[in-house]
This record gives C-alpha cells, structure tokens and sequence, in this order.
C-alpha cells in the first residue's frame, strides 16, 4: 500500500513541520502552496490522501474540494482540512463539500499521525483494488 | 257733482273688487289651479309697474309743467335699467331665489356674513328712506280729495283729518293685503295680481285723461304739438346735471326700492320673465309718460294761474265737466297710491319684522328656546301688523311735519337719493367677492348721514334745522352749509346730495373693505353670491343629529304652520329615500330648512333658530368665527400630528439605518474576530509543531534543529507583532489615543523612519529624498507619524519586487495641506485591490514576511487622528502611497519658528 500524500498549505513554516512528521512516519509528501491549481496538482499527483488547508490564496479549500470531487475517480479520495478558522459553520461546510476529516489548527503532530493512517486504512479497505495496486510498485 | 260720500263709497267698491281678485288668485294659486295668465310674464311686467306711484300719476304732469322733459329721466332710469342691466338684474333674481331672501335688507344681510346690524341698519335706513315717499302718496290721495271737496260745496273739507283717515285707510288696506300669509316667500299671488289689475287701471285712466285733452280739448296731435310749443313747456332747456343726476338716480332706486325688490326678487316666479318685462316694462312706461306733456301743456292753458300743476290730471277734465272721466282719474291715481302703499308697507314690515323684531323677541325668549316658547307665527303676524302701522304712522308725520305744500316729484327724489345709498353695497355684494361687512356698514353709514344733512334736514325745513345751519354751515363752518358741502356752490340741490352722498358712500364702501378682512361666512356668501350661477346651490356646513330632528320639526311646525312644516318634512324625507318617521338631519337638508324658515322669519333669524337647535345655542357671527378658529386650530393640530408622523417615520428610518449599521458592525467584529483567530492560530500552529518535533526527535542533526528553533523563535516574534498591532487599532479605533502634539522638522522625522525601517534588512532599498522639499517645520504627533512612514517604509522594502528596488519620497505642499509621496519602482498594488489594502487583515499577495495586514491599517487610522489621510497613488508606475498632512496654524509655527 502506497503512502503518497499531496499537502496543500500555504502557510511555508506549517507545510514545513507537516512534511517532517509526515516522511519521518514513511509518507512521500508533495507540497503545494496555492488553491488556483491545487486540483491539477492533485490530480497530476494521483496521491493516496491530500491534506488540505482552508484558506488558500487563489482559491479556498472548499472550492478547491468542491472541484476535487467532480472529478472521475477522485470522489472517494481522502482528504484531510486544517484549518485556523475553528468555528463550527466551517466544520460543517467543509463536510457538505466532501471532507473526509477535519482537524483545526493548532494541533498535536500525534493527532495529524493518527488521522492521516486512519483515512489511509479506511481508504484501503473500502477500496480493495487500490489497495492492491498500491502493493505492486513497493 | 260727484259728492265726497259718493267718491268714499266709489274708493270702498274698488277696494273691495281689488279683495275679491286677490282672494280668488290666492285660492286659486293655492288649490294649484292658477290660470296661465296669472303666471305669466305679463302680470310680472304689470306688477313691476309698482314703480308707477300717484308721484307719476299726477307728480309728472306736475313735473312736466314745472321743469318741461325732465320728468322724463325718472323714466329713463328704470328704461335703461331693464334693457342694459337685465344681466345685473338676472343675477341678483337668481341671488334672491337660491337664497330665499325676503327683503332687500335680507339679502345684504346674507351677503355680508348673515349680519343683523347690517340687516337692521339698513331696515333703519330704509324705512327712513321710504318715509317722504309714503308721505307723498298721502299727499297725492289728500289732494285729490280736496278737488272733489271742492267741488263739492256741501261738505266742510278739513285736510288734516283727509290725511288721517287716508292713512288709517291705507294701513288697514295693508295690513288686510300684506299680511294675510306668514310666508313672504310663497308669492303673494293675490296682491300681484291685485297689483296687476291697478297697473292696468292706472295706465287706462291715464290714457283715458290723455286722449280727451288731445283729442277732446286740442283737437288733434298737430294742435296740441303746436299748443305744447307755445306753452312755457317748450322754453324749458336740458340741465345736463340735473339730468344725469336724476336718471343716474332713477335707476339706482329702482333696483334698491323695498318695493321694488318685493316684486322684482321675492315675487318673481321665473327668471325668464325678466326677458319679457325687459321690453315690455319700458314700453309701459312709455305708454304711462305719452300724454304727460299734452295734459300739462293743455292744463296751464286752460287752468287758472295758480292752481296745482300735480292735479291737471284731475282738474282739467273736472274743468270740463266730465264728471265719468275724473271719477276714472281719480281711480288711477287711487290705484297708483295705493299699490305702492301696500308694496312698500309689505316689504318694510318684513324687513322690521324679520330682522328688528324677531331678533329682539327670540333674545328675550333667551334661554326657553325657540323650539318651546309660543307660536312664532302670531308673533311675526303681530310684528309685521304693527311695523305696517308704524310706518304708515311714520309716513302721516312726515307729511304734516313737511307741510305737505312741496310738489310731489321732489318729495319722491328725496327718498330716491335715500334709498339709493344701498346701491354700492348690493352692486359690490354682487360682483366683488372682496366687498365686506365693514364695507358696507361704513359705505351706508355715510351715504346715509349726508343724504340725511344735504336733503333731508334742509327738506323738512325751519321746523328741525335752523336756517342758520342751513346758511351758514353746521357750527358757522360755511364748508359745512348742508347744500354747499366742502365749499363747492352754484350746483342743483339734487345733483349736490347725489354727488356727494353717493361717491363718498362708494369710496367708503370700497375702502374699508379693502382694509378689512372679511370673516369666514362672509367669504362663503360672498362667493354664493358673485359666482352664484356657478353653483346656485350648495352645502352651507349644518350638521346635526337625529335626535335634534324632532326639535327641528317643533320648530317648523311653530313657524310655517303644522301642515306645511309636515308637509316640507314629508317631501325632504322622500327625497332623501329614507323609511324613518323623519328625515336625517343632513346639512342638506338643514340648508333648505333654513332657507324654507328663512322665508319666514328671515335669513339671520333662521340661521340663528336652526344654530339653536342644532348647534344648541344661538349662533352668531362670532361664534361661526369660533367654529371657524376652533376649525384651524385642529387644522394645525392635525397638521402638527401629520409632521410627529413624519418625524416618527424619520425616526424609524434612521433606526432602520443604525440597525442595519449595527448588524454589519456585528457581522464585521465576527469576521475580524474569525480573522485574528486565524492570525493567531497559524504562528501558534507553527511553533507547536516544531516544539514537538524538537521535544520528541531528540537525535536530530543540529542543523535542523537551530532551523526549526528559528521557525519557532520568527513564530513567536508575529504573534508578539500582532497581538501589538492589533492593541495599536483597538486604541486608535477607540479613539482613546492620546496624541502627542508637538513641533519639529520633517526632514528629522523621515531620517529617523528611513534609519529605523531598513535596519537589519539585509539589503537594503535605495532611498531617494529631495533634503530641500523635506525642510518643513510641522505640529504633529511625531512618534505617531514615524510610525506611518516606518510602515510605508518597511512595506516598500518588504513588497517592492523591482531587481534594484528603489523608494522615492517626495513633499509637496497643496491646499492648506503638506503632501509626502512614497514611490517605489515595482509593480505596485493591482487597481482591485487598492481599496481594500487599508482594510484589517487585508494582504495584496499571499507570500507575506510575517504582517497580518494590519499596518495599512493602523496607518489610516493614525493619519486620520492627526487630521489627515493617507490614500494609494494609482498611476506613479510601483508601488505609491500618499500622505496629507495638515498645514499647522499660523500661531504655532511662529513660536516654533
């Protein structure tokens, strides 16, 4: 199973502590730091979750899923949101636009782990052929 | 020789034929079977000829041979009256029957605010106008009495007892004719058609007389034309004055006469009558004036030298022997009298009655009410019964007081110039909207005070006034001689009285209602009556309930009598459509009761029953005045709530604005609330994570922990710079920044900002001043005003994106203000966000170095608390922003000079 993340966050410092944990803990992790292409990103990418940031410059992050999730084949992707804005309205926007998770920031580099492996083994298993696939190129 | 008895017995037999017409009219009128002709123009024109008195029956011969043609302009008057004024005369017909006016003085009185002094002054005026016209009808009675006594040797002829009688006579024959029913209004058609057959006896007799001289005595026309010329008739010249004076005169008392207006007004049946007697009254008059000069021609020929010019009518066919002839003559003579008595005596009892005595009695029955006090209508009877005594009274005192030794035709101009005194104020009540009671009280007033003092007084002679007044002027002033009033001599005594009475009266009239302000009701009637043919009935503003009906109805029944007044009530209650025993008191209704009471009682009287009832207590002009005050008041009560409501709306208006205001206040704070939690949540994420991947990677290389304890360390120095800006705009924003006013060059001011902003930059922009421009001493916060320019400073440096950036700061000084430019060489803000850049939390490109976006900000905000502004300079190429500052006052940079 491959542990490809696509991490879309404008905010250099965050995407840089993001990136740490994240190919300490084996991930490869591709960093994009605009909404107005994030989509093409994505797709080019073909990862096996995206994080995402809410407010991006270009386009912001509910556009930007909003996109994601008119495009064949990417509907079921995983896709973690972090936000700064923690009010409850964003929660729940970003969940009618197709979330997977959301998470508000700060937070602690064990709860990113944990919600990244979760999304990833949920993913797996509701997704078997991707899961085989994803066993061929390791 | 017709004996004196024969001649009483022959008077009585005509009288009471005159009765048994004027009851069988009466019944028929009243059963409505009158006959065509009683309806007819005819009768009307014949009536008008009321005008014709004994004065013309035996006055114009007399006149004739004492001044030749002149006799002719009383007729002229009338003539030009009836064919050039009938439009005036329309009009005041139409007046007299929308209003239901009952005299002369009724109508005036309604004209100018329903007024009862007015009514009263000019019912005053009146009766004393008439007086020597009554007096001359008994004067023309008496001396025709004493031809035939005369003649009549066997009777012991006493004049003073003639007179007497003859009034005594008269008064009862008036009283008999005039006052057998109430209603003045419901056309007397028994004495108009009495009236009539008298006219027509009158104008017979006359002819009668003429045709004998002409052609009995003369011979024919030639010879009596021949016979005229020889007589001194034919020697008479025109007097032009006199003759315009006198026409002029005719005319006004023609239209102004009591009696007159009786038969012209009240009695009138149908406006279109007026078109016939237009043509037809003239040609009476003609008819009546034919013989005049041949009878006063042949009369001084054949009558001795002395005799009574007045009496040729009667004398020369005496003088002839033709006893059938004179007795005819006598008996239009008789008719001529005694028309006008009763006439006169009618329409000036109803003036007294209606407005003298009714007022008075409904005074006195004060607080009784009219509703429940006796029967109205044997009191206006009696009223009316004793005003015709009283006048007839008035009119036998005159004439013995004159001595009854004047010849007619002057007696008879004396009351034409008195009654002509009414003239401006009912022309002007007609036609001038402005007239007002004031006017007219004023006009009258003086008019009638020197007709009284130039004719009256010098008319009745020795007995009143002393002919030392009379020669020498009141109090010796010979300015104030009665006949050469203000000096001016040498003019007829007539012309002297018409001039000034009239013109004076007139430029009263005008003046004082041009200086007074006439009263509500005034201006309502006012308007009734000069547009009255555009709305010759309208509401007059009665209310009342239905409970005051019944009352309404007590009162009716008191004054027009139980079957009329049910009647009346029956008719209004069908026209209203109405099922209730009684009709809705609507001020329609209330109107035409009024008016139907008016008839009565009188206009004023009516409205003041009506006002008692209906307004539960008598209403006069003044409290009209009150209703009409009390009536602005809520005007401007209402008008006062109608702006409240407007200030209200305005109010609310404003309330709507502030609270829309509020809620985007609300919405903004939310929103700035959501963005400094971002600010603040994003540095804290950062330092966060990093701290724990310090705390848990301890064998990370060092390199990478000195970067990630940096990250940390940068983190935190923008949360400090934050959270300080934002205290910096929440004080600003407060406005509880104290500003610390103080005097200093700019050129010190910006090397510090340049110095302080490019410290610690590791390259450091090109900066480009002009040291010259920047010689500037100001009054400013200064701190606060290197804390803008560090700002814009340190933003060039930050944002400018040119290879060699490169800030020029340019002063300039405009209007009252200094200007500083900070122009930097790179791309500059795009235009759409120009705006917005001074907005919080505002950033311009996403790649900021540490700024929350609150710098612009706080900018704005100091240079607005320092009384200037900053703003973006779009078009300089980069980057470009202005600051305005104030020019400081005069007092302050010379002590800091």
């Amino acid at each position: 199973m491959s542990r490809h993340v696509v991490l879309i966050e404008d905010e250099p410092n965050i995407a840089e502590a993001i990136r740490f944990l994240l190919t300490r803990d084996k991930w490869q992790v591709d960093v994009h730091g605009d909404g107005a292409d994030a989509v093409d990103v994505i797709r080019a990418a073909d990862p096996d979750l995206v994080i995402l940031d809410l407010m991006l410059p270009g386009k912001s992050g509910l556009e930007v899923i909003a996109e994601l999730r008119a495009v064949a084949g990417l509907q079921a992707l995983p896709v973690l949101m972090l936000t700064a804005r923690g009010q409850l309205k964003d929660r729940e926007m970003a969940e009618r636009a197709g979330v997977t998770r959301f998470m508000t920031k700060p937070f602690s580099n064990a709860e990113v782990l944990t919600a990244v492996r979760d999304l990833h083994a949920q993913a797996g298993q509701l997704d078997p052929a991707r899961a085989d696939s994803g066993q061929v190129p390791s | 020789m017709a004996s004196l008895n024969m001649l009483a017995l022959v008077c009585l037999g005509y009288v009471a034929l005159l009765f048994f017409v004027a009851f069988l009219a009466d019944r028929r009128a009243a059963q409505g079977r009158s006959a065509a002709w009683m309806r007819s123009p005819l009768i009307y024109t014949l009536s008008l000829s009321i005008y014709c008195t004994a004065w013309t029956f035996y006055g114009a011969v007399g006149y004739a041979a004492r001044s030749g043609l002149e006799f002719l302009t009383i007729y002229l008057g009338p003539t030009l009256v009836m064919v050039g004024w009938w439009w005036g005369l329309r009009k005041l017909v139409r007046v007299g029957r929308s209003q239901r006016v009952t005299s002369i003085a009724d109508l005036l009185s309604a004209r100018y605010g329903k007024s009862n002094a007015l009514a009263i002054g000019v019912t005053i005026l009146a009766v004393i106008g008439i007086t020597p016209y009554i007096s001359l009808q008994l004067q023309s009675i008496t001396l025709s009495f004493a031809i035939f006594a005369e003649a009549d040797p066997l009777r012991s002829y006493h004049e003073t007892t003639t007179v007497f009688w003859v009034t005594v006579g008269l008064a009862s024959f008036a009283i008999l004719f005039g006052t057998r029913n109430l209603n003045a209004n419901e056309r007397h058609h028994g004495v108009v058609t009495a009236i009539a057959l008298e006219a027509i006896v009158k104008l017979v007799a006359l002819l009668a007389v003429g045709i004998f001289v002409v052609w009995g005595i003369s011979g024919g026309i030639g010879e009596t034309l021949q016979r005229i010329d020889a007589s001194r008739i034919g020697e008479w010249r025109v007097d032009g004055g006199r003759w315009t004076a006198i026409t002029f005169l005719s005319a006004a008392a023609f239209v102004c006469l009591p009696r007159m207006f009786q038969v012209m007004v009240v009695e009138n049946e149908d406006e279109r009558h007026l078109r016939v007697a237009a043509w037809a009254f003239p040609l009476y008059l003609l008819l009546i004036s034919m013989f005049v000069l041949p009878i006063a021609a042949i009369g001084l020929e054949l009558m001795p030298v002395g005799s009574n010019p007045d009496m040729f009518v009667l004398t020369v066919p005496l003088s002839q022997g033709q006893q059938g002839l004179a007795m005819l003559s006598f008996l239009g003579g008789f008719s001529s009298a005694t028309s006008m008595v009763i006439v006169a005596a009618m329409a000036l009892s109803t003036m007294v009655s209606n407005h003298m005595v009714m007022p008075i009695w409904l005074r006195l029955q004060g607080a009784a009410g009219a509703s429940v006090s006796g029967d109205v209508r044997n009191v206006v009877l009696f009223a009316r019964r004793i005003s015709i005594a009283v006048i007839m009274a008035l009119g036998y005192f005159y004439y013995t007081l004159s001595g009854g030794g004047a010849a007619l035709a002057s007696v008879g101009l004396i009351s034409f110039v008195g009654i002509s005194q009414m003239l401006p104020a009912l022309v002007g009540g007609l036609f001038w909207r402005g007239a007002t009671r004031s006017g007219a009280l004023a006009g009258l007033t003086v008019g009638y005070a020197l007709w009284v003092y130039t004719m009256l007084l010098p008319a009745l002679g020795g007995g009143l006034v002393p002919d030392q007044v009379l020669a020498e002027g009141l109090f010796g002033l010979s300015w104030l001689r009665p006949q050469a009033l203000f000096g001016i001599e040498g003019l007829d005594s007539i012309v002297h009285a018409v001039l000034w009475s009239l013109s004076l009266n007139a430029i009263a009239f005008c003046l004082v209602s041009l200086m007074t302000f006439p009263s509500p009701l005034e201006r309502l009637q006012g308007a009734q009556f000069v547009n009255v043919f555009e709305h010759s009935s309208g509401p007059r503003g009665w209310t009342g309930s239905v409970a005051q009906c019944e009352d309404l109805m007590v009162m009716s029944q008191r004054i027009l009598g139980a079957t009329e007044a049910q009647a009346f009530f029956q008719r209004e209650l069908e026209h209203q459509g109405g099922r209730g025993p009684l009709p809705d008191p609507t001020p329609m209704f209330l109107e035409r009761l009024e008016r139907e009471l008016g008839a009565s009682i009188g206009a004023a009287a009516a409205h003041a029953m009506i006002g008692q009832i209906v307004g539960g207590s008598s209403v006069s002009v003044q409290d009209l005045l009150a209703v009409a005050d009390e009536t602005a008041q809520m005007l401007e009560y209402s008008n006062k709530l109608e702006e409240k409501s407007e200030e209200l709306s305005r109010t609310a208006r404003q309330l709507r604005v502030t609270n829309e205001k509020l809620t985007q206040i609300s919405q903004q704070k939310d929103a700035f609330l959501s963005q400094v939690s971002h600010e603040l949540r994003t540095p804290m994420t950062s330092i966060r994570a990093f701290s724990e991947i310090l705390r848990d990677d301890a064998d990370m290389p060092l390199a990478d922990k000195n970067r990630y304890a940096t990250i940390i360390h940068d983190e935190a120095l923008r949360l400090t710079r934050l959270l300080n800006d934002l205290l910096d705009l929440s004080v600003l924003e407060s406005g509880q920044v104290s500003l610390n006013m103080s005097a200093g060059q700019l050129d010190e001011v910006m090397d510090h900002a340049v110095n302080t902003a490019l410290a610690g930059s590791e390259h450091p922009m090109k900066v480009n001043r002009t040291p010259d421009s920047e010689a500037l001493r100001i009054s400013s916060d200064l701190d606060r005003l290197a804390q803008v320019f560090i700002n814009l400073i340190a933003n060039a440096q930050k944002y400018c994106d040119a290879k060699s950036p490169e800030l020029t700061i340019r002063v300039s000084r405009g209007l009252g203000q200094i200007w500083i430019d900070f122009i930097d060489n790179g791309s500059g803000v795009p235009q759409d966000h120009q705006q917005l850049i001074f907005e919080k939390f505002s950033r311009v490109s996403p790649e900021r170095a540490g700024g929350a976006g609150l710098g612009l900000a706080i900018c704005r905000e100091i240079m607005q608390r320092l009384g200037g502004d900053i703003s973006y300079l779009a078009g300089q190429g980069g980057g470009s922003f202005r600051i305005s500052l104030p020019v400081e006052g005069k007092n302050l940079s010379q002590s800091h000079i």
